[in-house]
């Protein structure tokens, strides 16, 4: 026995310590996403509508009625925060525990395609045929998930106010063009009763930025990446077009007419009278509504030069790869591809639905309705945010432009290092080639 | 260890050796080993206590510094198809030409050779007060002492309504100077975005390391106090010659900290500025955690921690080298 037994049994045990430590955290179960006992399967699903009451209640109510009318497949929900719900997938998958049937943000669908999280659904083609193209996840020519409402974003103003101030109102045959939309800012900043009459929603930040801001990038011209390739972004998010909405960006800043952290709320300070219009989606419409009955107008998107563009693609349902019980997840989602349920999703979320079925049941969004013209901006405007793999970095990468931009940095050095780290980032990952 | 166990048995033990010799000479005798049983004893009680200490460490500690030795080298992506694959030096390469990264260790840099000593001497002050004997001292030490407990998060939060361009500082600002100024709007400022991001740590921070100064004050004896006063000394003399000195290992000890915790900035930011105005505000931390996480290039925010480990780890040494004891 040494002088020092100390040390050595403390190495001993530090090293016994270590590897109990480093079994433990690794024998992880294996994909949890289903159970079988007793000849009843259970599939866990998972959403990001923690916390978001209506929404909850809405996926309840499909598993409820789901496990009512099977005896066999149950099907349990698990919520998430919707702001750590991309973490806690992308933990997951690392740690092989997807679920089996998880709601995906419409652009993330490619890249988990292709990292191999997502199985494509296999459902028969007709169920989703017609369905508004923003409301499928389609990778490769496979549908991957499908989604019951979209949104549309929209100019929200009032009647009243463009009235006053000599503003012509536009519509889908003529919407405005960028001169007249500079010449009514001026004249409504002018009036001054707005410290910032227009509202684009700056305070927001994650998704809202590329979601809101790169129709307008689009409507110039630009785009986040050249579509034919997916390969750079060279060209079309630092050319000449893009520069143009840049240096219109920050115009708009200079002159005063958006603030540069705007309220946490648009449409709270737009419900309470303090912005003249308000860039944002379709879900305000129900709020503004109410407060401003017929005098509240939902107006297309101003016409930069290459049509009027709006975002499209909201929270879809698709099923993972791991999942040990596919058949029963696909029984579920086909089961869950109801009409009814569309109507009622979008009903309750005063979201767009997704189907011309389901638009006919709902007075609103039916032909003739007040929110029809949210449809028809989905079915003409919409574009949809890139199909593509890389599509979490070229975001992440335009919320820092579209941050630095508004903060008044030089638009072309922001640009040209967007694309230099977008052109990196696909080489590297080899095109992120399936 | 085997002092502390006497040998009646033995009369010509030394103590420490004789253990030693003891077992060289009766090799069969039971006492030593009882000596030894119990020595035994005492270090397995030892390993158990520190035994869930050290897997903590190795698992979150040691374990991930490892991989990030590894990871630095690779293309590992957070969530991809492929295995990673090994690409030598390119991450650094490709960090050193990032402007990115060196507006990050700008801005770190920046942000510690202002706050350590700031927050430092600040503490300082505050310590000298409370620690003298006037009534409602604890009442002090006890509010200075409140943001320190307060999630860094929740402080992130309501600091950054403070510094609206409507908020509470500038109305106070307003207020004070009978509106001849007015103040801005500190964090879409570049230029005022990481002073307003100091002040407010500073203020959070301040009060731990009061408490640690407090100690150290409180083990400086009264009678040096009194002998320098008899000797005629005038107050800053008293602070110099007794106080100061008397600080000199929590003076090493409050400056290291307040390094480490300095060169770890991360959550204010990425509460209340994202790194932005125009990268102002970024840090090596912030920039990594967005690059490893959030943009899932788990390869290269492993060579920027690499790199800032590197950087930080060579600061520590300095200090260490710098504030030794001379003896």
């Amino acid at each position: 026995m040494s002088h020092h037994p100390f040390s050595r049994r403390a190495a001993m045990t530090a090293g016994l310590a270590a590897g109990l430590a480093l079994t433990a955290c690794s024998a992880a179960s294996d994909g949890s996403g289903a159970t079988t006992e007793d000849g009843v399967t259970t599939l866990s699903l998972w959403t990001h509508n923690g916390g978001n009451e209506v929404e909850l209640a809405l996926n309840k109510r499909v598993i409820n009625e789901f496990n009512a009318s099977h005896d066999d497949i149950k099907v349990e929900l698990e919520s998430f925060p919707q702001e750590s719900y991309n973490h806690a997938v992308t933990a997951a998958a690392s740690a092989d525990k997807l679920p089996c049937i998880l709601d995906i943000d419409a652009p993330n669908v490619a890249n988990w395609a292709w990292a191999g999280y997502l199985e494509p659904l296999g459902l028969s083609e007709d169920l989703f045929e017609g369905q508004l193209e923003s409301t499928l996840g389609v990778v490769d020519d496979e549908i991957y998930s499908f989604g019951y409402s979209d949104v549309a974003l929209n100019l929200v103003t009032r009647r009243s106010v463009l009235e006053k101030h000599d503003i012509r109102v536009p519509d889908m045959e003529q919407p405005w063009t960028a001169e007249e939309f500079d010449d009514a800012l001026a004249k409504l900043k002018a009036g001054g009763e707005y410290a910032y009459p227009l509202d684009l929603g700056t305070a927001g930040g994650g998704e809202w930025a590329p979601y809101a801001y790169s129709p307008i990038l689009q409507s110039f011209g630009g785009d986040l990446i050249d579509r034919d390739t997916y390969t750079t972004a060279d060209g079309v998010l630092n050319g000449p077009e893009a520069l143009e909405w840049a240096s219109w960006t920050q115009n708009l800043v200079e002159k005063g007419y958006v603030a540069k952290k705007s309220g946490a709320d648009s449409t709270i300070d737009f419900v309470n009278g303090k912005t003249a219009i308000m860039w944002n989606g379709s879900w305000a419409a129900t709020a503004v509504a109410e407060k401003y009955g017929d005098d509240a107008l939902f107006l297309p998107p101003v016409d930069f030069g290459h049509g009027p563009k709006i975002g499209g693609g909201s929270w879809q349902w698709g099923l993972s790869s791991e999942c040990p019980a596919i058949d029963a997840a696909r029984e579920y989602l086909e089961f869950s591809a109801k009409t009814e349920y569309y109507v009622a999703y979008a009903t309750e979320l005063s979201g767009i639905p997704a189907t011309e079925e389901a638009a006919a049941e709902i007075p609103d969004f039916a032909p003739g309705g007040k929110f029809r013209q949210f449809y028809d901006y989905a079915a003409e405007y919409a574009v949809l945010r890139p199909v593509t793999p890389a599509y979490p970095f070229i975001s992440s990468t335009f919320q820092k432009v579209s941050a630095d931009i508004l903060a008044g940095g030089d638009p072309q050095t922001i640009l040209d290092k967007a694309v230099n780290d977008i052109d990196t980032n696909i080489q590297q990952n080899d095109d992120y080639a399936f | 260890m085997s002092d502390t166990m006497p040998d009646t048995a033995s009369t010509a033990r030394s103590p420490g050796t004789g253990v030693a010799a003891h077992r060289a000479a009766t090799p069969a005798a039971p006492r030593p080993r009882r000596s030894r049983r119990g020595h035994h004893g005492e270090s397995l009680v030892g390993l158990a206590m520190t035994s869930p200490a050290v897997v903590l460490l190795l698992v979150f500690f040691f374990v991930p510094v490892a991989l990030m030795f590894g990871l630095a080298f690779t293309n590992a992506r957070l969530i991809s198809p492929r295995p990673a694959e090994f690409v030598g030096l390119d991450n650094f390469v490709a960090l050193f030409g990032d402007s990115l990264f060196w507006a990050s260790l700008r801005n770190t840099a920046y942000f510690a050779v202002v706050v350590v000593p700031v927050q430092a001497g600040l503490a300082l002050v505050l310590a000298l007060l409370v620690n003298a004997k006037v009534r409602g001292r604890n009442f002090f030490r006890t509010v200075y002492f409140l943001p320190v407990v307060t999630s860094m998060v929740v402080v992130s939060l309501l600091w950054r309504f403070i510094y609206e361009p409507d908020g509470l500082l500038n109305q106070l600002i307003g207020a004070v100077s009978f509106g001849a100024w007015e103040g801005t709007d500190w964090l879409n400022n570049p230029s005022t975005a990481m002073p307003a991001i100091m002040l407010m740590s500073i203020w959070q921070a301040v009060g731990f390391h009061m408490v640690i100064w407090l100690a150290g004050l409180q083990t400086i004896p009264a009678e040096l106090y009194e002998a320098a006063a008899l000797d005629g000394a005038s107050g800053w003399q008293l602070f110099l010659n007794v106080t100061w000195a008397g600080l000199r290992q929590t003076r090493t000890f409050v400056l290291i900290t307040i390094t480490i915790a300095a060169f770890s900035l991360f959550t204010q930011i990425s509460v209340m500025t994202q790194g932005g105005p125009l990268d102002s505000t970024t840090t090596v931390v912030f920039m990594a955690v967005r690059t490893g996480y959030e943009q899932q290039a788990t390869g290269y925010a492993a060579a920027v921690s690499l790199v800032f480990f590197v950087i930080v780890l060579a600061i520590s040494l300095v200090q260490r080298f710098l504030t030794r004891e001379r003896d």
